[in-house]
């Protein structure tokens, strides 16, 4: 038997028609119809979204970005466990909690290893369901509720969630405008671009950079690869895009770790832990992010070159 | 140059704090514009790689199973491991939270985090341990605080792109994909192992550097006494 990737978008598709439902449902749900039609879009771009013309697609895309701009979507009720409760089960149920957290990545990496036509992508939606049904049985609690808990993560999350897709399209759209070459043209006035290792050192210090400047390495991530990484470290060199693109998102990380932009990681942390220098976190980061960046240029320089 | 216009509509937009779903929303329009596409060419361009990326949003399937363990004290049981590590070192309370958090996030779990992890149950371990050891006063509590922080950034970081469904690794996919290179999730994944080891070790040095720091201040606190 094979399942393909396509059955698990129309289960993830089903799993968002459900949230959305349960979203309607919801009585004290705060921006019930802003939040249930962001979800509802977003199922129906999962199960139909090949059959359903891409500027129509398009077009729910920007209805979604409106509805995250205007602040519509909320948190709603999701009947959930008092602490005493998960304390009390957390005691009864011991480290076979864990059973069905660990299922995930076993199936996945299982599924990604046995049958390698199906791929990680596939085996992921796999070890989600056979983890579900694990944990049905471990815990015995009725599937309705499962799905509140599943929308209360998804609600905490919020409209991040389409934020990589959408990161993905602009890459796409740069691509098609030239963008990425324009970017190389500019590099290339500055960076010795024949030495393989100034390349590479453009690559992963101007992901750190980037990431610095944005706050995001996803965001830099489309940018700087396709204006450096592709047209002058792969293209030009011929690195592996897989090993450089990997160490290039890691460097990109090193420059999270610099950059009060990145708020969540380093200036929220700070003010949690009531520390008086709010750049506090960032400065204890310093010393290793930095040693970090050189190290990664290094690995892209060793590793993403196979017999060259 | 005009080009490069998204560019400079994404640096202003987080700058300036817009929501980045619709700055990139923006940035992706003006570039179709002075590209020469119509709007419809970029709806459906924008639509056509929406599509093409879903699989970077699947973790979706993974959440109800999460929300259904934490019901039942998934998050208390990992903070009772944690807490049996109470007689450590400030520097290896870290070193053990950031090897936990590098672990479980490298095997897809978001188990950690500055508000659940760090704040109620890390920084309170590191600064009782340094305490212990005579490390007292704001300027000690600051340090530590900051490095337990870090703890969790450095695991959560170099640990999560060891997970071949992790959404950074879907974004590196679905980035060379568009510009016609056909990549492997799984390699993705074996090659961020050296940089998960080198952070570790990294990481280990400056938590042990910090222990001996905290050492030192114990004697010369010992010698003022004497």
């Amino acid at each position: 038997m094979t399942v393909t990737l396509d059955q698990i978008y129309a289960v993830t598709g089903v799993f968002l028609l459900i949230f959305t439902v349960l979203t309607l449902l919801d009585k004290k749900q705060s921006g019930k119809w802003g939040t249930a039609m962001f979800w509802g879009i977003y199922g129906i771009t999962f199960i139909w979204g090949k059959e359903i013309p891409p500027a129509v697609v398009g077009a729910m895309v920007v209805v979604m970005a409106l509805i995250a701009g205007a602040k519509w979507m909320g948190m709603g009720d999701y009947l959930s466990a008092a602490t005493d409760f998960r304390r009390k089960m957390a005691d009864k149920l011991g480290l076979w909690l864990f059973g069905p957290a660990l299922a995930v990545p076993l199936v996945t990496f299982l599924v990604a290893w046995l049958f390698p036509k199906m791929g990680a992508l596939v085996g992921l939606g796999i070890g989600s369901v056979v983890a579900l049904a694990l944990a049905f049985l471990l815990t015995r609690i009725m599937p309705v509720q499962a799905f509140q808990e599943g929308r209360r993560m998804l609600d905490a999350v919020g409209w991040a969630i389409i934020l990589s897709q959408f990161l993905a399209a602009l890459g796409f759209l740069f691509d098609k405008a030239g963008v990425g070459k324009v970017v190389a043209e500019m590099v290339a006035t500055v960076v010795p671009v024949d030495i393989r290792l100034a390349t590479v050192i453009a690559y992963c210090v101007g992901m750190a950079l980037f990431t610095m400047v944005m706050g995001n390495a996803f965001a830099a991530f489309a940018v700087i690869t396709t204006g450096i990484g592709i047209p002058l470290v792969i293209k030009m060199h011929g690195a592996d895009p897989a090993i450089a693109g990997v160490i290039a998102m890691l460097s990109g990380y090193c420059g999270t770790l610099l950059t009060p932009m990145a708020a969540n990681f380093n200036v929220v942390p700070a003010a949690l832990l009531e520390m008086q220098d709010k750049n506090g976190v960032i400065k204890a980061q310093v010393m290793t992010a930095v040693p970090l960046l050189v190290v990664n240029i290094f690995l892209m320089y060793y590793l993403a070159f196979p017999g060259k | 140059m005009i080009k490069l216009i998204g560019v400079v509509i994404v640096i202003l937009g987080l700058l300036f704090r817009f929501n980045p779903l619709l700055v990139v929303l923006v940035a992706g329009f003006a570039t179709g514009m002075v590209a020469g596409m119509s709007p419809v060419d970029i709806l459906s361009a924008i639509g056509q790689a929406f599509v093409t990326n879903r699989y970077m949003s699947l973790l979706i399937l993974v959440l109800p199973v999460i929300g259904v363990l934490e019901r039942f004290g998934l998050r208390e049981k990992a903070e009772d491991i944690i807490r049996s590590m109470r007689t450590l070192t400030a520097g290896r309370v870290m070193f053990v939270y950031q090897i936990f958090r590098q672990v479980t996030v490298g095997l897809g779990l978001q188990l950690g985090g500055h508000p659940s992890f760090i704040r109620p149950i890390i920084a309170p371990m590191t600064e009782a341990a340094a305490a212990r050891e005579g490390a007292r006063g704001t300027a000690w509590l600051e340090r530590i605080r900051g490095m337990s922080a870090s703890a969790e950034n450095y695991g959560n970081f170099f640990g999560q792109l060891l997970f071949p469904a992790a959404g950074g690794l879907l974004l590196v996919k679905g980035v060379l994909e568009n510009a016609g290179y056909k990549v492997d999730l799984l390699i993705m994944a074996q090659y961020a192992i050296p940089s998960a080891i080198a952070a570790s070790a990294i990481a280990l040095v400056r938590f042990l550097l910090l222990d001996r720091a905290i050492r030192s201040a114990d004697k010369t606190k010992g010698g003022e006494q004497a």
